[in-house]
């Protein structure tokens, strides 16, 4: 038996460590720990509820805007502002640029390498690269010179003796399994996104200002005027713009980012059955298709359990608790207890070894994770939620249409997509649902500029006198890496509390009371780990969730009940 | 190691020589070189060894590294990326764990006083460090180590520069700048900004490795290529806001034409930054040509001082400028506002003019 420390995880948003237990050339047992802690939620305590938004965006600026979005609809919720319909087209292009942009990087910059031998490349034929390319997709980028020029990049990069990023890497593991060619092809497309994603991030650029870190929220709506008679709005030159942006966004999508994928999974069609954990699936549902509360959204929200495809449960805010048992931090009630965000508490209280430390005691706290648990049990979000979810609900129908495409194109039935491969090959069938999807919100903007509506702003609810003296709300929001959601208090005008349970947080944190394991913690275990000084599998799984550490911690729970506070004191 | 010519390298790319030369005279540009700097930049690109770059991620969002993946002119931005020696960037290396470690100290263990380290996010003093550990040491064990045996350090973003978001009231965990959890690092220069500007990165490694020193400062550290500025003196609604035309509410006329932001809190004439003139995303966009007022993100302390961002400047805590639309007032911060740039302006002629002799402590 041998104990795996694997610190920093890189690749990843922020600081993840891994401790595992390995025996017979497999994982037995798996910790997740974050080992950074800011306390936004803190600092957020006695500021104007309009600026929230802005600090909530800084816990990532990975999956930036994601937290802009959560923070600004708990905000609306509490005063009972309504954005209108130009603000509901910008905030649903904004969120799927984010997604698919993200899914993109994460793919080809965050997880590829643990799948691509950069070194085997070398040895490629481009001519066969060529051969390969051309057999999967008719992305224009693929003769025999093209592979060839790519090769020759690399080569003198290698030659040169700096090997940068790329050093120390586990080249020539046993693990890597794909030819020299289709590594080749992949180190092609490492270098493509990383040009694409500049450009298709733009769109970013033209609603929000920039990118990392959009500057055009606001409570109750939108700070991007929309007129087409106006050169500082939105007009017909920037919806052109973005037309061509999306289209850019479509044909990389699909001819380069889901053929790769498929193409690549076809070499490790064993991890369809590697890397499931917990079995346990859950989504809020996201891109509202009409104004107003309670209104359609494109991707449905619901429930799977245990893996079983054919019942979906609904989603109850009041069925989320946060255990504490393994994480630093202290509750009143006692520390094997559960607590819903409307009764948290926060008290940070490190307990782990004093730095420098060789390894953690995982029979103790452990992590800057809670764990975060649905009716007691723990679930996993993210893309592969979110389109099971929407596959087993059969709507939008085109999630079912890409997802069967897929899994005859690898020979393999719906089970397999339980599973690390699974996690991949959902995101990027997410990113083309979501790119495809842009243009709809696109022509609805298009549309109210035709019918002079350009309204951007609930304006009745701007002022702070229009607010209820005591207030709270909750705002939810499917992000990259999964269910997101935000609470807030508002008291006289200033936030009284405020408190996040994030994705990662709910896939990465750490055992509950129960001892029952964290979603990373059990799709660990089995998996199979061909050498511990080398524990690349580890990183496929891991990777596979797209950790994102700045989001999970946290979260510092500071929402409190009268009652609750009674107590404290 | 094999000595490998950069033209080679370029046109092994598909670069041309005169998108190279196109790429230094940008480059000449944002540092405020007169265009005859372009073949100096693109002699010193293609004359020197590549330098070692470490960059450290702390109390981060990762915000300044995906920053750094929109660098513009994206070709010849590879080639700066391959020109430097990135030894270690957790965000995006291949190897993890103890692979990475190895990584982060043969290249300290070798390099000493020669690398360059950029630093992202804050660094937590709370409860002995354990806010903040990689490898199971403390940020700040890193820090001093890393940074302590630097030639120069570069706190990229508001959060390495300035303590930032974690250090912003009640500070939670201690979180402390570069400046103050190494005292005495060498060549610290600050590039705030939440996030950091690509371009504005990019360009203090040019400039670098063009002059061989390191770019003048201000009282913060902070280039006064990039930062020698503030935001209103070089916005495209200064017309505006000289004229009196304001927006008054989000959507309004006003707004949708582009008039002035100061009224919905802007923070530009508080604000030393560059993104005016610059942008965002390729030249793209930026905040207020967006629709959104400054939010003051390149300043010390920004999340303390220049909020409630929705509220104009002379009723923002803790900075005390006085009535901006006032006459009087508005002389008052134009004196301030031109001293600094005068300053700015004649150390730069100073030290352009100046011979080798004369720039020693630059190395």
């Amino acid at each position: 038996m041998a104990r795996i420390v694997v610190d920093p995880v890189s690749r990843i948003e922020g600081h993840l460590r891994v401790e595992a237990e390995v025996d017979g050339g497999a994982v037995t047992q798996a910790w997740s720990s974050s080992t950074m802690f800011r306390g936004i939620e803190l600092i957020l305590r006695g500021r104007d509820p309009r600026d929230a938004w802005a600090f909530a965006q800084r816990i990532c600026g990975v999956c930036t805007t994601v937290h802009a979005i959560a923070s600004i609809r708990a905000v609306e919720k509490a005063i009972g502002a309504v954005p209108p319909s130009n603000a509901r087209q910008l905030r649903n292009l904004i969120m799927a640029a984010q997604n698919v942009q993200d899914h993109v990087v994460h793919f080809y910059h965050l997880h590829a390498l643990d799948w691509v031998d950069v070194v085997s490349a070398l040895g490629a034929d481009p001519a066969k690269t060529s051969s390969l390319a051309q057999s999967i997709s008719d992305w224009p980028l693929s003769s025999t010179n093209y592979f060839a020029g790519v090769q020759d990049r690399i080569k003198t990069f290698v030659q040169r003796g700096q090997l940068g990023p790329f050093a120390n890497g586990y080249w020539g593991h046993p693990a890597y399994r794909l030819p020299p060619e289709a590594n080749l092809l992949a180190v092609a497309h490492y270098l493509e996104a990383l040009e694409w994603q500049r450009r298709f991030i733009k769109i970013h650029a033209i609603l929000g200002g920039k990118n990392p870190h959009l500057q055009s929220f606001l409570v109750g709506g939108m700070a991007t005027p929309v007129d087409p008679d106006a050169q500082s709005s939105l007009n017909m030159e920037t919806i052109a713009a973005l037309d061509k942006l999306i289209a850019d966004g479509i044909a990389f999508v699909s001819r380069v980012y889901v053929p790769d994928v498929l193409a690549i999974a076809s070499f490790y069609k064993d991890w369809a059955s590697i890397g499931a954990g917990i079995g346990n699936y859950m989504c809020y549902g996201e891109y509202p298709e009409e104004d107003g509360e309670n209104a359609r959204l494109f991707l449905p929200a619901g429930i799977i359990y245990g893996r079983d495809l054919t019942k979906i449960a609904n989603v109850d805010q009041a069925k989320i608790s946060e255990w504490v048992a393994h994480s630093w931090y202290d509750y009143s009630v006692g520390d094997d207890k559960g607590l819903n965000p409307y009764q948290g508490e926060t008290k940070p209280h490190y307990t782990g070894p004093k730095p420098p430390y060789e390894r953690l005691d995982v029979a103790q706290k452990y992590s800057w994770l809670k764990s975060p648990r649905y009716d007691g049990v723990p679930m996993e979000v993210g893309p592969l939620a979110r389109t099971l979810v929407a596959y087993a609900s059969g709507r939008p129908a085109r999630v079912k249409e890409l997802v069967d495409k897929a899994l005859s194109t690898l020979g393999v039935g719906p089970e397999a997509l339980f599973s690390t491969l699974g996690r991949i090959a959902a995101r990027a069938i997410e990113a083309q649902i979501l790119v495809e999807s842009m243009d709809n919100w696109v022509r609805g903007l298009a549309e109210n500029m035709g019918r002079h509506d350009y309204r951007i702003q609930d304006n009745s609810k701007w002022d702070p006198s229009s607010w209820p003296s005591d207030c709270a709300g909750a705002g939810f929001h499917e992000a990259p890496r999964g269910s997101l959601g935000h609470w807030v208090r508002i008291g006289n005008g200033t936030i009284v509390n405020y408190q996040c349970v994030v994705p990662s947080t709910w896939n990465a944190g750490p055992r509950d009371a129960a001892g029952h394991p964290g979603p990373y913690e059990a799709a660990l275990v089995g998996t199979p780990v061909a050498n511990p000084e080398q524990p690349l599998e580890i990183l496929r799984t891991v990777h596979s969730f797209d950790p994102c550490m700045a989001c999970g911690v946290h979260v510092v729970d500071t929402m409190k009940r009268e009652v609750a506070r009674v107590r404290v004191m | 190691m094999i000595a490998h010519s950069v033209t080679q390298e370029l046109e092994d790319r598909g670069i041309s020589r005169r998108d190279f030369l196109q790429f230094c005279t940008a480059m000449a540009v944002v540092l405020g070189f007169p265009d005859s700097a372009a073949q100096a930049i693109a002699a010193a690109i293609e004359g020197e060894p590549r330098p070692i770059l470490i960059w450290l991620e702390f109390q981060d969002c990762a915000g300044n590294t995906e920053s750094f993946l929109r660098a513009t002119h994206p070709t010849v931005a590879d080639l700066i990326l391959d020109t430097i020696s990135l030894n270690y960037h957790e965000t995006l290396m291949a190897a993890a764990g103890s692979q990475a470690e190895a990584a982060l100290a043969q290249t300290v263990r070798d390099n000493a006083g020669k690398y360059v380290v950029l630093v992202e996010g804050s660094i937590p003093t709370g409860a002995d460090g354990a806010y903040c550990t990689i490898g199971g040491r403390s940020a700040l064990q890193i820090a001093r180590e890393v940074c302590g045996n630097a030639a120069a350090t570069i706190a990229v973003g508001t959060c390495a520069a300035f303590g930032g978001i974690p250090a912003a009231r009640p500070n939670p965990t201690g979180a402390v700048s570069v400046a103050d959890a190494v005292p005495g690092v060498k060549n610290l220069i600050n590039l705030p900004a939440c996030p950091a500007n690509a371009e504005n990165i990019t360009a203090l490694i040019v400039y670098y490795m063009t002059l061989k020193r390191w770019p003048p400062l201000d009282l913060y550290r902070r280039p006064l290529f990039a930062y020698g500025k503030t935001i209103h003196d070089n916005c495209e609604r200064r017309a505006q806001f000289d004229a009196g035309q304001y927006v008054e509410s989000w959507g309004d006329e006003a707004h949708r034409h582009g008039y002035c932001l100061y009224k919905m809190g802007c923070k530009g004439p508080a604000t030393s930054q560059n993104c005016p003139s610059i942008k965002w995303n390729e030249g793209t966009n930026w905040p207020v040509g967006c629709g959104h007022p400054c939010i003051g993100c390149a300043e010390p302390n920004f999340w303390d001082t220049m909020t409630p961002f929705y509220q104009r400047l002379p009723n923002v805590a803790g900075f005390n400028v006085g009535r901006w639309v006032d006459p009087v007032g508005l002389g008052l911060t134009g004196l301030v506002t031109a001293a600094v740039v005068v300053h700015g302006v004649s150390e730069v002629a100073r030290r352009r003019a100046g011979t080798d002799q004369s720039e020693s402590e630059s190395k």
